[in-house]
């Protein structure tokens, strides 16, 4: 498979990949080499792991990292209470010590969490890593150890090593410098908002049933939207939504209806002073500049 | 096709010239290592290598680890590959003085080359971007002062060894107590089930001995923010020197100067050699004892550089006097924004110690509201004196 043949496989599925995001992926799968992506929030970073995975008919696994994510939500845990359920049971039958720690330390009682789930699988899987950034430095290392071997150390139970490799995606949105351990072992990319031509691309793969006047004059609105100066950019999923929102309320003109604009500008603007500083005045001048 | 480089004929080969690219690349301050050459060489053979557009995005994908490499690759890219015809002459890397001592500003990073041997000296890298975006808003003022004071004179090394013990331990006051993580410890608050399984093994399966965990304390990030400006200068020995520290001493800690603009003097107080790291800040701090305009520059950073660098885990610290020269408004409004990122906000006035004072400078009358501590500082001694107020926030 060529890095085109990706581009338009993920073109079937209703992503537009750039053509810098489709070489890298393409390299992702053939050199088995983790993807970083990073970018603004709602730039469909999340959704090229879960259109990849459904190209490739695999399994999406998906971890989100938070703060404070460790080891027994991320790689594995032991289920304590079954644990404790099967010595005591086994106590009555009157075995001895060492074959009910053989028994509780074994598979059945191990709780697979995300990493351990991607690499026991029979069929490479889609191992989606989410937002990266927000898990701390410490969850950084495990990371590391995982992607660079692939195999995952139980003391219990001994080295359990990959059945099949993850195709693995890690997503950041930038609240944090990564690791340059972290950044050296994967392949990066970073994706910007997309410029007018694709992102109407998008709208048109995601909902055809807008018509080509209504879908030009939304992309000009909101790529015009993006050079104001908003805490929040609205991305690509906002576009999405601001559509659709449009074409529930019927609309086939921006210029229309003011009043009815401005409401659904809820879907473009999320904070307070976004919407306090795109008045209908501002809303509808966009709106005509962009027709 | 005309532009593509051509090659000399006694060039050893692709592989040779992909070893002379990543050494280009890391001239030019791209942290690469022997293996990201195997990685190109390996992705150029995935993608048509003969096709110059196919072959950027490959190596970009594998040479790149940040936005702001992302950015540079490309004139990089062209200015190796893309010569114009022009022969080259030798493509094998040689082994080159590139750590180099020599003292740059990476504030004037602008061209390709400036910011080459900018960025070749600088431990971390990126600060020739991040100080970019800072200097590509720059606030003109007539009250600039060009005048280069050279910092090296103001600040001695023991003080900054001094200021370094001073540092780690209002570091250590400023403990956080929110990490959801727990680690085992003899007083928790909740059982440590894996530990108590593995013991009560021995016991036949009976939890005698219960283990306890409990949440660890977590450091918080210290980010100072140091006014340079005229009216502070008789104190901006103490406090240069304690940023030196508490870089030195804190390795997460960010620094910022700022008179009437803002400059990022993270990477450059991280020189391993302490005069040569105040050296690098003087360069960058050009102005120093200028006017102040310590509203706009608070605004720049809480739009620029907070955005990245504070969270809720962060202290933000201001080392400034309060006499602003612009409206009161606009700091009012940068530091209500700063104080969104879930920080806390804390501001050290060295008048403040002077008898009856007030904070009537309307500057710092607008910023009070927003601050979780107010208190004086003028000498390393009353910032080691704050240890016990840091601890109770």
């Amino acid at each position: 498979m060529t890095w085109t043949e990706l581009q338009t496989a993920l073109g079937g599925e209703g992503y537009v990949a750039s053509d810098d995001l489709a070489v890298a992926l393409h390299l992702a799968l053939t050199l088995g080499r983790p993807l970083l992506l990073e970018g603004a929030a709602g730039v469909g970073k999340t959704e090229v792991a879960r259109t990849l995975a459904a190209t490739r008919e695999a399994q999406l696994i998906r971890l989100q990292c938070y703060e404070g994510l460790d080891a027994s939500q991320a790689i594995y845990e032991w289920n304590y209470q079954r644990q404790l359920l099967s010595i005591r049971a086994s106590a009555e039958d009157g075995q001895t010590g060492k074959a009910v720690e053989d028994r509780i330390f074994s598979r059945e009682f191990l709780l697979e969490r995300p990493l351990l789930a991607a690499i026991t699988q029979d069929t490479p899987p889609v191992l989606l890593i989410d937002e990266i950034d927000r898990a701390d430095e410490e969850f950084e290392a495990y990371l590391l150890e995982i992607l660079s071997d692939y195999q995952i150390s139980i003391p219990e139970l001994g080295t359990i090593t990959a059945t099949s490799r993850p195709i693995v995606i890690l997503t950041s949105n930038g609240t944090r410098d990564l690791s340059d351990a972290l950044r050296r072992r994967c392949l990066y990319t970073y994706v910007a908002y997309p410029d007018r031509t694709t992102e109407l691309a998008i709208l048109k793969a995601r909902c055809p049933e807008v018509e080509a006047h209504l879908a030009a004059q939304i992309v000009g609105f909101v790529q015009k939207l993006r050079e104001e100066e908003l805490e929040k950019t609205p991305g690509v999923a906002e576009m999405l939504d601001f559509a659709g929102a449009l074409m529930g309320l019927g609309i086939a003109d921006l210029t229309d209806d003011p009043a009815t604009l401005q409401a659904t500008l809820t879907t473009l603007l999320k904070t307070q002073t976004d919407q306090a500083q795109i008045t209908p005045e501002v809303a509808g001048r966009i709106a005509g500049r962009a027709a | 096709m005309t532009r593509v480089t051509r090659f000399a004929g006694r060039d050893p080969g692709p592989a040779a010239r992909v070893a002379g690219f990543i050494a280009h690349l890391r001239d030019n301050g791209l942290r690469l290592g022997v293996a990201e050459a195997e990685t190109a060489l390996s992705a150029l053979n995935a993608v048509s290598a003969t096709s110059p557009d196919q072959a950027r995005r490959a190596m970009r994908a594998v040479c790149t680890g940040c936005k702001e490499e992302a950015e540079t690759f490309d004139a990089l890219f062209d200015s190796y590959w893309m010569d114009a015809g022009r022969v080259r002459q030798k493509v094998v890397p040689t082994p080159s003085n590139s750590i180099s001592d020599d003292v740059h500003s990476s504030r004037d990073a602008k061209g390709s080359e400036a910011s080459a041997s900018g960025s070749a000296t600088a431990p971390d890298g990126d600060d020739g971007a991040a100080d970019s975006d800072g200097t590509g808003k720059l606030i003109a003022t007539a009250a600039r002062n060009l005048s280069r004071k050279d910092l090296r004179d103001l600040v001695r090394p023991e003080e900054i060894a001094e200021a370094e013990a001073v540092a780690r331990r209002l570091g250590a006051a400023l403990r956080d107590r929110r990490s959801r993580r727990r680690i085992a410890a003899r007083k928790g608050d909740r059982l440590h089930f894996r530990k108590i399984i593995r013991h009560s093994l021995a016991t036949g399966g009976e939890p005698l001995r219960l283990m306890r965990k409990k949440r660890p304390d977590r450091t918080r990030k210290i980010v100072a923010l140091c006014d340079v400006s005229g009216s502070m200068s008789v104190y901006a020995q103490v406090f240069l020197a304690f940023l030196a520290g508490l870089l030195r001493a804190d390795t997460a800690a960010d620094a910022y100067l700022f008179h009437t603009r803002l400059v990022r003097i993270t990477e450059a107080l991280r020189d391993k050699d302490a005069m040569r790291a105040i050296g690098r800040m003087s360069l960058m701090a050009d102005g120093f004892g200028g006017g102040s305009k310590i509203g706009p520059s608070l605004a720049l950073f809480s739009d620029t550089y907070a955005r990245r660098f504070v969270d809720g885990r962060s202290v933000v610290l201001i080392l400034s006097d309060g006499y602003d020269t612009e409206s009161p408004a606009i700091m009012d409004a940068a530091l209500a924004k700063l104080k969104k990122r879930g920080c806390k906000i804390i501001w050290l006035n060295p008048l403040k110690g002077w008898v009856d004072y007030a904070p009537v400078a309307e500057g710092m009358a607008a910023a009070l509201p927003h601050l979780d501590l107010f208190k004086a500082a003028n000498t390393l001694d009353d910032l080691a004196a704050l240890e016990r107020e840091l601890g109770a926030l």
